[in-house]
């Protein structure tokens, strides 16, 4: 396990030896941040929360993660140093853990630079800091889910555009089974305990709560087995 | 050294490599040869691990890549055809990593490495490009440099001579002349000039098997006064 220092450490650096990781950290903070003022109109609230920069992560994910996780396996097939690092003495398990913890890294760092809104809110008012926090908390593990779902994708194709648009269908369906509007039509074709099922599959499901400041450990566990299960059948897609 | 007996891989109906044996010992430099397509890749891959066979094995000094891949990655030193590197990554950089991962953990045991393997290939003054700058010459010579890096037993080159200029051929096989006293070497080729020139053994490949295993001297003398080429073509035409 100790070899995923090296890779992790690549990969992280990585991201900034190309323009990627500035284009990508630029057009987050705008989208993050400009949705909460511009459209839940973050000061006229007048509430010292979060929760409308929070709210908008589900669907902002959606298309931001796939293009961050795109190119973890796609790339490393198209050039072919794929061939490179699995002649490393490395294991694919350890390979696919240090790519996926520096991409995870990298997310909750974009995710953490939204750092002057909380100060502005200590500034303005005093906010719950304990709601906040688990709004962090959630916003960071439901990144892990939506990227391990990318890098599962992303290692079965070496075409980005594919991985990409693989992977924004599969982020969708997930948020869209918990989201209310989508439930109500569900509701209207499926019995209530059905739509509960298929509801609990969602992003949405679990992370609501959260950013109210509920961190209960069912939401948790949700988004780490996701999270695991996903990075498991990338191990075994890339040893196929 | 390494030993490779019975190997088989097949990609859908066609049989790559279909039942390949043989033996090289320290010192020996064997030279690889066969049409594209004959399954010299495939081979050497599945001796460096990277792809599992579906039958037969390859062990080297005594360990079996099919039970501990790890192990047999950590003594071989690998060029895949047409040397691939994290472009975006300087000479210094990538050599740093590749250390790093071959286990050099302390800066200074990295430094030696690095500036060993950069003096062997003549890329000190190219240490600070980026490796996608390169022509295709330094790019080859960087996937040379990586493979001798950890100062390997054994080393598998994928047309190590490929893109490089009359004179950059001949101080490549210099270079492998003159470590192959310590070593177990396996260098696929085009070039039947090349075998000659530096193996000490050849060996002929044509659909998935190997048609000939002999010394350079005996393969010359197979057809005396003809050119390499035509005996080879003789030997391999069934291919085409």
């Amino acid at each position: 396990m100790n070899q995923i220092c090296p890779l992790f450490r690549r990969e992280f650096l990585g991201y900034f030896r190309s323009p990627v990781a500035y284009v990508f950290l630029i057009v987050f903070l705008f989208a993050s941040i400009g949705l909460p003022f511009f459209v839940s109109h973050f000061f006229d609230a007048n509430q010292a929360s979060m929760q409308s920069y929070f709210f908008w992560h589900p669907w902002l994910f959606l298309f931001l993660i796939p293009a961050a996780g795109m190119r973890l396996w796609a790339e490393e097939k198209r050039t072919g140093t794929v061939e490179l690092l699995f002649t490393l003495p490395i294991t694919t398990l350890e390979a696919v853990l240090a790519k996926f913890l520096a991409a995870w890294a990298f997310l909750t760092l974009a995710i953490l630079l939204s750092f002057p809104m909380v100060v502005t809110l200590a500034w303005l008012g005093s906010p719950d800091w304990g709601v906040i926090a688990a709004g962090y908390v959630g916003s960071i593990l439901m990144a892990g889910a939506y990227l391990s779902v990318c890098s599962l994708t992303s290692a079965l194709t070496k075409n980005q555009v594919i991985s990409f648009v693989v992977s924004v269908i599969v982020c969708f369906v997930l948020i869209l089974l918990g989201w209310s509007v989508f439930g109500s039509i569900l509701g209207s074709v499926l019995p209530v305990w059905a739509v509960d099922v298929l509801s609990n599959f969602s992003f949405i499901t679990h992370y609501e709560p959260i950013i109210t400041g509920v961190i209960d450990l069912k939401d948790v566990v949700f988004f780490l087995s996701l999270t695991g299960f996903a990075l498991f059948l990338n191990v075994v897609a890339l040893e196929r | 050294m390494i030993e490779v007996k019975g190997l088989v891989k097949t990609y859908g109906t066609k049989r790559a490599v279909d039942g390949v044996s043989f033996a090289v010992r320290r010192g020996d430099i064997l030279g690889f040869l066969g049409p594209n397509g004959a399954g010299k890749s495939t081979t050497m891959k599945m001796i460096t691990g990277y792809l599992r066979p579906d039958a037969g094995t390859a062990t080297v000094e005594g360990i079996d890549v099919t039970v501990d891949p790890v192990a047999v990655k950590r003594k071989l030193g690998y060029l895949p055809e047409s040397a691939p590197a994290y472009g975006e990554m300087t000479v210094g950089e990538f050599l740093g990593f590749i250390a790093e991962v071959r286990g050099f953990r302390t800066k200074d045991a990295r430094k030696t490495q690095v500036e060993r393997a950069l003096a062997l290939t003549h890329l000190e003054g190219v240490s600070r490009q980026t490796i996608e700058t390169l022509s295709k010459g330094f790019k080859q010579r960087v996937g040379l440099a990586q493979a001798l890096l950890h100062n390997p037993p054994a080393l598998i080159l994928d047309e190590p001579t490929d893109g490089l200029d009359p004179n950059q051929k001949n101080e490549v096989r210099a270079l492998i002349k003159n470590m192959a006293a310590e070593k177990a070497v396996i260098l696929s080729t085009h070039i039947l000039e090349e075998v000659e020139a530096i193996c000490t053994r050849v060996i002929i490949i044509s659909r998935g098997r190997v048609v000939v295993d002999e010394t350079p001297a005996r393969f010359r003398a197979r057809s005396p006064g003809a050119r390499l080429d035509e005996i080879f073509r003789q030997l391999t035409d069934t291919d085409v």
